[in-house]
């Protein structure tokens, strides 16, 4: 396994991997999506209160859960990366950053256009608003951090701190709804006892939430291989 | 594992938990500033701020919107145990309606809290309105 890891940074193992997994979960993802958005926006029923407007949730939170997902997963292979030195781990966050910096950003305008009609306001700063925002930031930090140090080891060892050191973000953005009253109301599904969302919604966003993790993984392994070429080509990009 | 991950991972480790507790020390230090609204209770205990607009939280009191001149209105905001009265002069939100929780934000004055934006705070249910007729009917049937 370890050895299989540390082939596959080479770059004509890697283009061979992407190869055979790109056709496959890039077609998973088209499905998926495009069933989930005619399951979501046409067949799912309004919600008795907020009318057709609550379907904004099936972009809004898949996109939530993906900021954090793949925060997580760039910080847990930032960590392998730093104690065992992958060559493949930077180029691994390198290229999730900007697409979990983009669903942040997704995640933050959803909410807003939501909230204008349904709450009476754009934004609000209570915990659950300011802590995902400084997602976003956080996810903009590393971008900026890796464009600015020139060191291409000390360029990676830098990002995977930050990024080690922000995971401490990731329960407070989750359990901001508890811990403190804010504005934005408490968990629905991501809760012990069951989802207060009638199952004929949650499954079409259950449905996109999968089709939106496809999607990371698609882009992931485009974004990859880009970074490697252009290393290969004798750019110093993320080495 | 050679010793160096060892070291590497310890370092690590040592980080991480370092980071974790002064963030939770500090959020703890910080609870009172981090609360977007206080309920009718807490206003009730005197934990309101005098002369200085803060925000009330709370649902609704069924029966208690009273509409008044122009777009004036006047409810009650409990929390099941206490309740404020709220006078607000503006536009209210899509989903503002009795039973419903709200978040106010204005000053306290006299015992009369007067508001001066009113946002409607969204519960986590979501269901198609013939279930809410369905659960309306089940709940009629039993209460008669």
């Amino acid at each position: 396994m370890w050895n299989w890891l540390h082939q596959l940074a080479s770059p004509p193992c890697f283009n061979r991997f992407v190869a055979m997994l790109l056709p496959w979960l890039a077609a998973a993802w088209l499905t998926t999506f495009m069933i989930g958005l005619w399951w979501s926006l046409v067949k799912a029923p309004a919600d008795y209160q907020q009318g057709e407007g609550y379907r904004i949730i099936f972009i809004h939170v898949p996109a939530a859960w993906l900021s954090l997902f793949i925060y997580v997963v760039m910080a847990s292979v930032a960590a392998i990366g730093l104690v065992w030195k992958f060559k493949l781990a930077p180029v691994f966050t390198a290229a999730s950053a900007p697409l979990g910096a983009a669903f942040t950003a997704l995640t933050l305008v959803t909410g807003s256009v939501w909230g204008k009609p349904m709450w009476g306001t754009w934004w609000v700063w209570d915990a659950r608003l300011t802590s995902e925002l400084i997602l976003l930031f956080l996810y903009l930090g590393y971008i900026a951090l890796q464009n600015t140090i020139s060191d291409v080891r000390s360029r990676n060892q830098a990002g995977a701190i930050l990024l080690i050191v922000g995971v401490v973000n990731i329960p407070i953005i989750h359990y901001s709804v508890e811990w403190w009253n804010t504005l934005h109301q408490p968990a629905s599904i991501m809760k012990f006892d069951s989802p207060s969302v009638h199952p004929q919604m949650l499954y079409p966003l259950l449905l996109m939430a999968i089709s939106f993790k496809l999607f990371y993984g698609t882009a992931l392994l485009l974004a990859m291989q880009c970074i490697l070429w252009q290393r290969q080509r004798g750019g110093n990009e993320y080495a | 594992m050679t010793e160096r991950q060892k070291r590497r991972l310890i370092l690590l480790t040592v980080l991480v938990f370092g980071i974790g507790s002064a963030t939770a020390l500090m959020l703890y230090a910080f609870q009172q500033n981090l609360l977007f609204f206080l309920t009718p209770t807490q206003v009730a205990a005197g934990q309101a701020p005098e002369a200085r607009a803060f925000r009330l939280g709370g649902m609704v009191q069924d029966g208690s919107v009273e509409r008044q001149e122009g777009i004036a209105v006047q409810f009650r905001v409990t929390d099941f145990a206490q309740e404020v009265l709220v006078e607000y002069d503006g536009i209210l939100p899509d989903l503002f309606r009795e039973g419903q929780g709200v978040v106010v934000r204005g000053q306290f004055r006299q015992n009369v809290f007067y508001a001066d934006e009113v946002l409607a705070k969204h519960d986590e249910n979501y269901m198609p309105l013939e279930v809410k007729d369905a659960l309306e009917a089940a709940k009629t049937l039993t209460t008669e």
